[in-house]
């Protein structure tokens, strides 16, 4: 049994869908209840990684291997290390969350509607899990294609050009995508004499700058567009908008992150010589450092509530992709950081508006105001998740955006210098939102009766707020489970610095000179 | 368990208080549920609350655990901060480091030099004679607020909220004193401004409120990015964050040796310094400060008056090594605060409320303590820091005492005449004055008078700085007794309503303005000038204190390289300068108050440009908050939306523009060539089409016409 916890863990939900399936469409409640018990138990489920992965080992753990399509050269391989250990429980545990926080938003085609989510799950976890490319690429495919759903269906107004916009454009990027893996694939039979999609073999490849450089655009197109790094954001808000809540929080907690998992999975170890290629890198420093001053800029002047929060996730994404592109251990580990640090904060911060449009059923900033006064619990969560966002030391926020920080200053002090424009941008988006919504007087009479959180909603924002308090006050854990991949995918790309660095990665904390 | 050991106690205490209050105080306080603010016009709507009189009763209770809890917990900390300091003293070298356990530990990497480096941040604790003065200030004035307050708050709904923010402040204040390192000192830093944040828009239903907040919280983290960048270069120097591994590589002097360079040094010490400008409301980043004092007074006292804007001052002393090392960045240091200093006393000349001219008096006193630390008096900035918190808070409690017995006005022109009134308030608020105007034997006047005589004698001194100092102090004397003038004296200028209902404070309110009046006569006593010879060293003792924290020798006696005449020569001037700036205000104010109209008539711009505060609030809204926060976020908003969406979306029209010219070729290009070759076919077949009619009777009619024509022919032939 326990030597298929991966697997447990990535089709617990499939099954819980599949089950869910068989419950007649009215029992409703049932069904919610259910879907519930399936989310909960697939978050349960990934419990046991706390204490089956340990940190000090070297290369993928809890590996499983089976063939599955011989004659392609396709296997089904999972695996983690601590990269994807964090991201797989971030989509447990949102996962489960977004369930629960849909209990009372959606009332039509409710069955098709967890099924969906279920699906999703399944779909996003293998992306995380799987070391086989084509593997990988089919889970990739397959998270689309709820989402679309999820967004085309259950959604707002202009659901259906948003649905088909984020699915096209997304879909753009992976058939490039699959032609970069496609050319690994081949270049990999061209040099070992057969066909293979397993990542630890196409690692071997020795492939001259130039194929690289292709493979690494084409990937770019595919990593870029899910991310999404400016200029190919624009999806984004029009989904976030048009998507139900917990659609939303799915999509800025860990479809986003999908991107810049491409980007240190796939990017940086497979293709390392186009990845410190000093074009590359200032392209996609330059990329990141206009996705951050601009997201949060263009954020400062939204009047709709969810697109301001959406376009902040354009401004910290940028904040994950710089730290890919410092190409230093700080820089890795504290984008990896703060890819969980975003599913938590703005994964809260969807979770507010929506809490907001189930009440009110508008995103228009200008319709609220003052609601402190009516919803206190709901005002503190909300602050709770805007300091959060904004960095504030001792949440979670802080300790990626300097951590970060620290590996930009460390390759180019100015681009330390711009992203920290960031940092003072955010906190006037956010508190300016603050403001508008929560406090000055109710000058709405809508507003006056809105029903404070019940448990329910309550019980959404306890387990977010505790981590986000845990990474803030103690983020040991996290930097000793990044050390081990981060070293190796340093030792892939810049093998000579790593080996200098690591002098110390025996000595006990402190400088040695 | 001796009180060193305990020392993590002393900022969880309030932390303690904090998070009761935050988490289970509506329980407590309930009454705060049912105050809801609404525009007018729609309070009719409001559901009625329920109780609202009997609560009040039922809730005396639950008010009074909040009313000894709160201050009860600072108290805590305040004696565990005695009993620490106690023991302190008796320590050799007076030093106590306490590490609980590891809090950021970053991953190993090459710093620029190339050497292997691994970030590391403690959660530990750092007790020395300068964080002493610190805690003890922070903790024994902030009791005394704390108990103001409950007097001040006591008819304010949403008490358990204030109570648990100004706990939540007390600790982040205490984390950022105590923190043995800058990036755990960052933690408080920001923490404080979070809290500032809160209590300025504590009655958040009033815009101008909420506005404040905001600004003050933004305009801080202006400057929370130049500490970030400050702290991150400093990494890369020293590879180390820890205050005392940091002054170790600088004291050594081998760091200087290594770079070659003390450009880093400057920029390491203006970064931070971007840091201090924001906290201690210093240029350019002073104008959140005055509209700060929207948040209820005991915060304006605690907060912006006696405790966190000192932060600042207090990184700068902290850094001492740095700034000696980097020259520059001491000079700047000491022109911003002399340039603040007078700018903020100018603005401070003509306000009318109350309050906002003790903020521009903080403003500027703040500006003396960053010039004692850019002449390299660190001890003196501590000094001034230290008697500031006692007159300063004095100061405020004692405006906060007038505007509760005039039932929240808070303008000047409308007071007048309250001596008699409140004799307490009165009294207590004249001792403020003195000491704040540097009249000998008040707290105010030996750290003032010894930071000019630094700013004068010191090496790194400088006589237009002094000039700029000593006419800051006169203008100091001047504001300051313009408002004790304008409140407590002459004929009451308020309605009869309100005077009639004029009172003085509870003895909760009134006991903190006695104990503070106290400690701004005698505070100062332990920091006297050295030419008062005549007195034993012990009343130097403030300086010998703090000697070791900040790697100084106190010196002795008078053996500076100015004379001792020279001495007296300033003490006598500064007093002058100070009694001519108190007369002045008794001329205008009390004596002759027809000259003041005329007064303004003849400084005519001048006037209106001090009144407008020179229009920096205008300038900064025009630039920043106007132009390239919301005229660049609009330009980009719109560049987002038409440019690179219109992309997007061009894409996606032209695809179904494509699509729709394939369909109309498909329709009439290719599969018109099909249908054209069945027209061709269709044409061809024409002809024959028509003969097959399919009708029997057709055929039977051809059968037999042809048949006909084959026997005519036939018979023809």
């Amino acid at each position: 049994m326990s030597e298929h916890l991966l697997s447990i863990i990535l089709f617990t939900p499939l099954a819980g869908m599949f089950i869910l399936l068989l419950i007649p469409s009215r029992r409703t409640d049932l069904i919610r209840l259910w879907a519930n018990i399936a989310g909960f138990a697939g978050f349960a489920v990934s419990l046991p990684l706390l204490w089956r992965f340990d940190k000090n080992a070297a290369g993928f753990q809890l590996v499983e291997r089976y063939e599955w399509i011989p004659s392609l050269g396709a296997r089904y391989i999972v695996g983690i290390d601590g990269i994807s250990l964090l991201l797989v429980l971030l989509t447990t545990l949102i996962g489960a969350l977004a369930i629960l926080s849909s209990w009372s938003a959606i009332q039509e085609k409710v069955k098709q509607y967890y099924a969906m989510f279920l699906l999703q799950q399944t779909g996003m976890l293998g992306v995380f899990l799987a070391l086989d490319f084509f593997l990988f690429f089919v889970f990739w495919e397959v998270v689309l294609v709820p989402m679309y759903f999820i967004i085309g269906v259950w959604g707002g107004p202009r659901k259906l050009y948003a649905a088909i916009k984020f699915f096209l454009y997304t879909l753009a990027g992976s058939v490039l995508m699959l032609l970069g893996i496609l050319t690994l694939y081949f270049q990999h039979f061209r040099q070992f004499g057969y066909y293979t999609f397993e990542i630890a073999e196409l690692m071997k490849l020795d492939l001259p700058l130039g194929i690289q450089q292709w493979v690494f655009w084409a990937f770019f197109i595919g990593f870029a567009i899910k991310v999404p790094m400016f200029p190919f954001h624009t999806w984004l808000p029009d989904a976030h908008v048009e998507a139900p809540t917990a659609g939303s929080v799915i999509l800025a907690s860990i479809l986003l992150k999908m991107g810049t998992y491409g980007f240190i999975r796939f990017s940086l170890p497979l293709l390392p010589k186009a990845s410190i290629d000093p074009r590359i890198v200032k392209i996609l420093v330059g990329l990141s450092l206009v996705a951050i001053v601009y997201g949060a800029l263009v954020s400062l002047m939204q009047q709709d509530w969810k697109k301001l929060v959406a376009y902040s996730s354009v401004s910290h994404l940028g904040f994950c992709t710089l730290g890919i592109f410092a190409l230093n251990p700080n820089g890795l580990a504290g984008s990896v950081i703060q890819q969980i640090n975003h599913g938590i904060s703005t994964g809260m911060l969807f979770l507010i508006v929506g809490i907001a449009y189930e009440r009110r059923h508008t995103r228009a900033i200008a319709e609220y105001g003052g609601l402190a006064h009516v919803m206190p619990k709901y005002a503190t969560v909300f602050a709770i998740a805007m300091l959060s966002s904004a960095g504030l030391p001792l949440l979670n926020g802080f300790i990626g955006e300097f951590t970060i920080l620290q590996g930009a200053f460390e390759a180019n002090r100015l681009w330390a210098a711009i992203a920290s424009l960031g940092i003072i941008l955010g906190a006037a988006y956010l508190l300016w939102l603050y403001q508008r919504t929560m406090l000055g007087q109710i000058t709405n009479p809508k507003n006056l009766r809105l029903p404070d959180l019940n448990l329910r909603e309550l019980a959404v924002f306890a387990p977010l707020i505790a981590w986000a308090i845990w990474i803030g006050v103690y983020p040991k854990p996290y930097f000793e489970v990044l050390e081990k991949p981060v070293a190796e995918i340093l030792q892939r790309v810049r093998p000579e610095y790593w080996e200098k660095a690591s002098a110390l990665a025996a000595a006990p904390l402190g400088v040695l000179r | 368990m001796s009180f060193l050991e305990l020392l993590w106690v002393i900022p969880l205490a309030p932390l303690a208080g904090a998070a009761l209050m935050l988490v289970l105080g509506r329980l407590l306080d309930p009454q705060a549920s049912s105050q809801v603010a609404v525009a007018p016009g729609l309070a009719a709507d409001l559901p009625q609350p329920h109780g609202h009189g009997s609560g009040h009763h039922r809730h005396g209770a639950a008010r009074s655990l909040i009313s000894l809890l709160c201050p009860g917990t600072v108290l805590v900390s305040f004696v565990l901060s005695l009993g620490a300091v106690f023991e302190l003293s008796s320590l050799p070298g007076r030093t106590y480091e306490l590490v609980q356990f590891t809090w950021i530990a970053g991953l190993p990497f090459l710093t620029q030099s190339g050497a292997p480096a691994r970030f590391s941040a403690d959660w530990g604790f750092l007790l020395d004679p300068l964080s002493a003065v610190m805690i003890l200030v922070v903790t024994g004035v902030g009791f005394l607020i704390h108990v103001y307050s409950v007097g001040y708050m006591g008819h304010e709904g949403g008490y358990y909220r204030f109570f648990g923010y100004l706990n939540l402040f007390v600790f982040f204040m205490l984390m950022l004193v105590l923190a043995n390192n800058y990036a755990l000192m960052f933690v408080g830093w920001e923490g404080v401004g979070l809290c500032s944040y809160l209590l300025i828009g504590f009655y958040f239903h009033r815009k101008s409120a909420a506005d404040a907040g905001k600004k003050a919280f933004v305009m801080n983290r202006v400057g929370d990015a130049g500490f970030i960048l400050g702290m991150l270069l400093m990494f890369s120097v020293f590879g180390s964050v820890r205050f005392r591994e940091v002054h170790e590589a600088l004291a050594s002097g081998r760091f200087a040796a290594e770079t070659g360079s003390l450009g880093v040094l400057t920029a390491i010490a203006l970064l931070l310094f971007l840091g201090a400008t924001g906290k201690s409301a210093q240029f350019p980043l002073y104008t959140w400060l005055p509209d700060a004092m929207e948040g209820p007074t005991p915060v304006s006292a605690l907060i912006h008056a006696a405790t966190m804007v000192t932060a600042g001052v207090y990184m700068v002393a902290r850094s001492h090594l740095l700034y000696r090392l980097a020259p520059e960045a001491s000079m700047a240091v000491a022109v911003i605060g002399a340039f603040t200093a007078i700018l903020a006393a100018s603005i401070a000349l003509v306000q009318n409320d109350i309050k906002r001219v003790l903020a521009y008096s903080t403003v500027s006193q703040l500006g003396y303590m960053f010039m004692a630390c850019g002449v390299g008096a660190y001890w003196v900035a501590i000094f001034h820091l230290y008697t500031h918190a006692f007159f300063k808070a004095l100061l405020f409690l004692g405006s906060g005492s007038v505007i509760h017995a005039l039932g929240g006005e808070q303008d000047m022109r409308r007071m007048g005449g309250l001596k008699e009134k409140i004799p307490v308030t009165y009294w207590t608020m004249v001792v403020g004055a003195l000491a704040i105007s540097g009249i000998p034997g008040f707290a105010g006047f030996f750290s003032k008078d010894e930071i000019l005589w630094q700013i004068y004698s010191s090496p790194h001194g400088s006589k237009a700085i002094y000039v700029v100092a000593t006419l800051t102090a006169g203008m100091t004397a001047f504001y300051m007794w313009r408002l004790i003038f304008m409140t407590f004296h002459g004929k009451p200028r308020m309605d009869a309503d309100t005077l009639a209902r004029v009172h003085e404070s509870p003895r909760v309110m009134t006991v903190p303005l006695v104990a503070l009046a106290a400690g701004s006569t005698l505070a100062g006593w332990i920091g006297v000038p050295k030419v008062w010879s005549f007195l034993p060293e012990s009343f130097r003792a403030f300086e010998h204190w703090l000697a070791p924290a900040l790697s100084t020798q106190a010196s002795h006696g008078t053996e500076h390289a100015h004379g001792a005449a020279t001495e007296w020569l300033l003490m006598g001037l500064s007093l002058a300068i100070a009694l001519a700036g108190i007369a002045i205000a008794r001329h205008l104010y009390v004596v002759r108050p027809e000259r003041v109209a005329a007064l303004r008539q003849a400084a005519g711009p001048l006037y209106t440009a001090l009144a407008n505060k020179w229009y920096v609030d205008e300038l900064y809204d025009a630039v920043f908050v106007n132009g390239l926060g919301k005229g660049v976020g609009s330009a980009m908003a719109r560049f987002d939306s038409r440019i690179v969406d219109g992309g997007v979306n061009g894409a996606g029209w032209m695809t179904r523009l494509a699509s729709t010219l394939s369909i109309w070729w498909d329709t009439w290009i290719v599969d018109g060539a099909v249908r054209l070759m069945s027209f061709v076919v269709k044409a061809a077949s024409f002809p024959v089409r028509v003969l097959h009619t399919g009708s029997v009777q057709a055929y039977a009619l051809v059968i037999v016409l042809g048949a006909a024509a084959l026997f005519t022919w036939y018979l023809v032939r």
